[in-house]
């Protein structure tokens, strides 16, 4: 049977399992949304602007674990879609961004919403298909998911031309897919995995590293067999929280600029470093100088790439984690560290998080203590800032993927849309979004599709009236003055919230904390916003100063 | 910053639009230089050849070779610097010839460079030579000496020695 190139997209789509588009229709995607009108299983989800349709699409495949699929029309559709791919990109996420394209005879001469996508996404995506003729359909569309979702993963994009989507005809799924240039390298070499072991068996001071590649490999289970058979502490990073739970006595919490003095105290005193599924980002190793000066070190990746490209590394091994962590597992055992392990408790007891109460001040770290109290549980969706450090800082995560953040590109304005396609992604669970005033705002349309939907969310702003985490440098490298971060101006996020149609509650006093975080907990036929007026000058302590060594951590109070 | 070292890639890849803007998307952001850069099918239709000469040290080429094997496009990446191989450059010059006296002159140097003539005019000629680097830029320095009215080459193309393929 002869099928338009948007129903067999939308059919190509079904056959891969996705269960929703988050999208914004406009002229050049008009026939696929047609397509995707009487559609059951596929299910449309109108956002308001296309960078929340990209991050919702980011956070459904965040928890789920499956390909996220965002929408949109040609030129500003596209571009506007951009941030949120850029966002996947560096944070590996599996993703397909489908754009409507203008008609074929009218590329390339400026047509009207005319954008070159291919061009503009080229760095920030995995790969990128055209499609000129609906013939190429229904090939290019099982590929996209394929690539998306295997080796590292991460976006990609399907630009469809309107006359592609409208023309007919015949409709072959490809049962198999099979690209002679792709052939992710998932299975560690076994000499490289032996030297591993062995170093493993020798060393006096070890510690694991661990980052998001575990989560995205599915690997914690083993993860947590490698620390509890061979009882080395670990660290897991900003990326990666909850791969290993943080409750955990082994557990040194996140390393780098704003993490745990104890894990980059071990950093800087370790002999062997195990690096699983983390890329040695500026924000974990700080001054690579004065990086792990003393440690060999391990590296499990599954990007070729990404080894050796911050840090030289002893042994590198190639391969998915999960695969390489089973096969390390059967060549380790108890390691004998006992003085190590001390040193670690002593830093850990020594330097834990911690803040000062100013006055009846509400104190932000307070307020996550709060929700770590009543919602331990949930889904975390953290934006970007002060307030997603404190959250990572005092929120302890037990579970993959129960922490979500725009942890590589920092995109401000992607927690709430983010949140949105967790919660579709996680009907059963409690899904709690922690925004702040500067990043809320950036995206706050979206609070529209999640009251129509009754997505039964919990956004809590810190709010500080400031661009906050600039202001902390502006206060401490800038000479305090405050350029563009004052936020004083911002309305009312309660009634705001009340007037798009969500409950909205407003906290100015410790005392109500509390009650109003127990009031949240039995509002589910829609979203609650509470916004915490929280202590202006409060800091992110500890810090590494931006090209400092994390053995010169500003620890804060002590 | 260990030294710098030149070193010529052989890729293949599909034969699609789009794939080279890829290759060269790859170098200019990370700010790698491209030396130079030639491009075409091979005996097989779907399958390009793309030969790249580019420098850095060490970590530089390990990068350049790793990131060129992560697209997507590219089904094979050989650092041909690494083992035996031939290289060959073609190169177009077209000589001044004003003066008829130096012509036989300038036809008796191309004959030195094995050069061929392919076209020729009364006031020039247009030779043809290849060579590695080394032959060229001989060759070049030469002819400049009668006056280069203009030049055109290819990139260099290289190959692995033995049948290793």
């Amino acid at each position: 049977m002869e099928l338009s190139g948007a129903r067999i997209l939308v059919d190509c789509l079904k056959r891969e399992g996705v269960e929703y588009i988050f999208g914004v229709n406009g002229g050049a995607a008009m026939p696929i949304f047609d397509a995707l009108y009487d559609e059951t299983e596929v299910k449309l989800i109108p956002m308001r602007h296309e960078q929340g349709a990209s991050h919702a699409a980011d956070g459904y495949a965040r928890v789920t674990g499956k390909v996220g699929v965002a929408l949109a029309t040609s030129g500003p559709g596209a571009t506007n879609l951009v941030t949120g791919i850029a966002t996947a990109y560096m944070d590996s996420i599996p993703m397909v961004a489908i754009t409507g394209q203008v008609l074929t005879q009218f590329i390339g001469s400026d047509a009207f919403q005319e954008c070159d996508v291919i061009g503009v996404t080229r760095p920030i995506c995995k790969h990128s298909y055209l499609i000129k003729s609906c013939d190429e359909v229904a090939d290019v569309v099982t590929e996209a998911f394929h690539i998306a979702s295997t080796g590292k993963p991460g976006p990609v994009i399907i630009d469809i031309a309107k006359d592609a989507q409208r023309k007919e005809t015949l409709f072959k799924y490809p049962e198999t897919v099979d690209i002679r240039s792709y052939k992710p390298q998932v299975h560690g070499d076994p000499a490289q995995i032996a030297k591993a072991a062995a170093l493993i068996k020798e060393a006096e001071k070890p510690m694991l590293y661990a980052g998001g590649g575990v989560v995205l490999a599915n690997a914690s289970q083993e993860l947590q067999e490698l620390t509890l058979k061979t009882q080395i502490p670990i660290t897991v990073t900003l990326m990666g929280l909850g791969a290993f739970p943080e409750t955990h006595p082994l557990a040194m919490e996140m390393p780098g600029m704003h993490g745990s003095c104890c894990a980059n105290y071990a950093f800087t005193d370790a002999d062997l470093i195990v690096a699983i599924g983390a890329r040695f980002d500026d924000r974990v190793t700080g001054d690579l100088d004065k990086f792990a000066p003393n440690a060999k070190k391990i590296h499990i990746d599954i990007d070729a790439s990404c080894i050796g490209k911050n840090v030289q590394v002893d042994v590198p091994i190639v391969g998915d984690a999960k695969n390489v962590l089973t096969e390390l597992n059967k060549q380790v055992g108890p390691t004998d560290i006992d003085p190590w392990r001390a040193q670690i408790q002593e830093w850990k007891q020594k330097y834990p998080f911690e803040y000062e109460q100013k006055g009846n001040k509400v104190m932000p770290q307070y307020v996550i203590e709060q929700i770590y109290e009543h919602y331990s549980d949930a889904i975390v969706v953290a934006d970007v800032g002060q307030h997603q450090m404190w959250a990572a800082q005092y929120f302890k995560f037990t579970e993959p993927r129960q922490w979500l953040n725009s942890g590589g590109l920092g995109t401000m304005g992607f927690s709430l849309p983010a949140a949105i396609g967790a919660q579709l992604g996680c009907p059963d669970k409690t899904v709690v979004n922690i925004n702040g005033d500067g990043s809320y705002i950036m995206t706050i349309q979206e609070l529209v599709p999640a009251i129509t939907m009754k997505l039964p969310l919990k956004i809590f702003i810190i709010n500080n009236m400031y661009l906050g985490m600039v202001r902390q440098w502006q206060e401490l490298f800038h000479n305090k003055r405050y350029s563009a971060v004052d936020y004083h101006d911002n309305p009312d996020f309660a009634l705001l919230a009340q007037a798009f149609g969500a409950t909205g509650l407003r906290v100015e006093h410790p005392e109500d904390v509390e009650p109003a975080l127990l009031k949240a907990k039995g509002i589910n036929d829609g979203p609650v916003v509470i916004d915490f007026i929280v202590d202006e000058d409060e800091n992110v302590f500890p810090m590494v100063p931006a090209g400092a060594g994390l053995g010169d951590v500003i620890r804060g109070l002590s | 910053m260990s030294k710098e070292e030149r070193h010529i890639f052989s890729v293949l890849v599909e034969n699609r639009f789009g794939v080279l803007a890829r290759v060269a998307g790859l170098f200019s952001g990370r700010g790698f230089n491209i030396d130079s850069l030639n491009v075409a099918e091979t005996h097989d239709k779907s399958i390009s050849q793309i030969t790249l000469v580019t420098h850095g040290d060490a970590q530089i080429i390990d990068q350049i070779y790793q990131h060129l094997n992560r697209l997507i496009d590219v089904i094979e990446v050989t650092d041909l610097s690494t083992v035996t191989h031939v290289e060959r450059e073609l190169v177009l010059i077209k000589v001044a010839t004003d003066d008829p006296q130096k012509r036989t002159e300038i036809l008796q140097v191309a004959e030195v460079f094995r050069g061929r003539v392919i076209d020729m005019k009364p006031a020039s000629l247009v030779l043809e030579i290849t060579g590695d680097e080394g032959k060229l830029k001989a060759a070049i320095d030469i002819f400049n000496t009668y006056g280069i009215l203009e030049l055109a080459r290819t990139g260099k193309i290289a190959m692995m020695r033995g049948a290793t393929k």
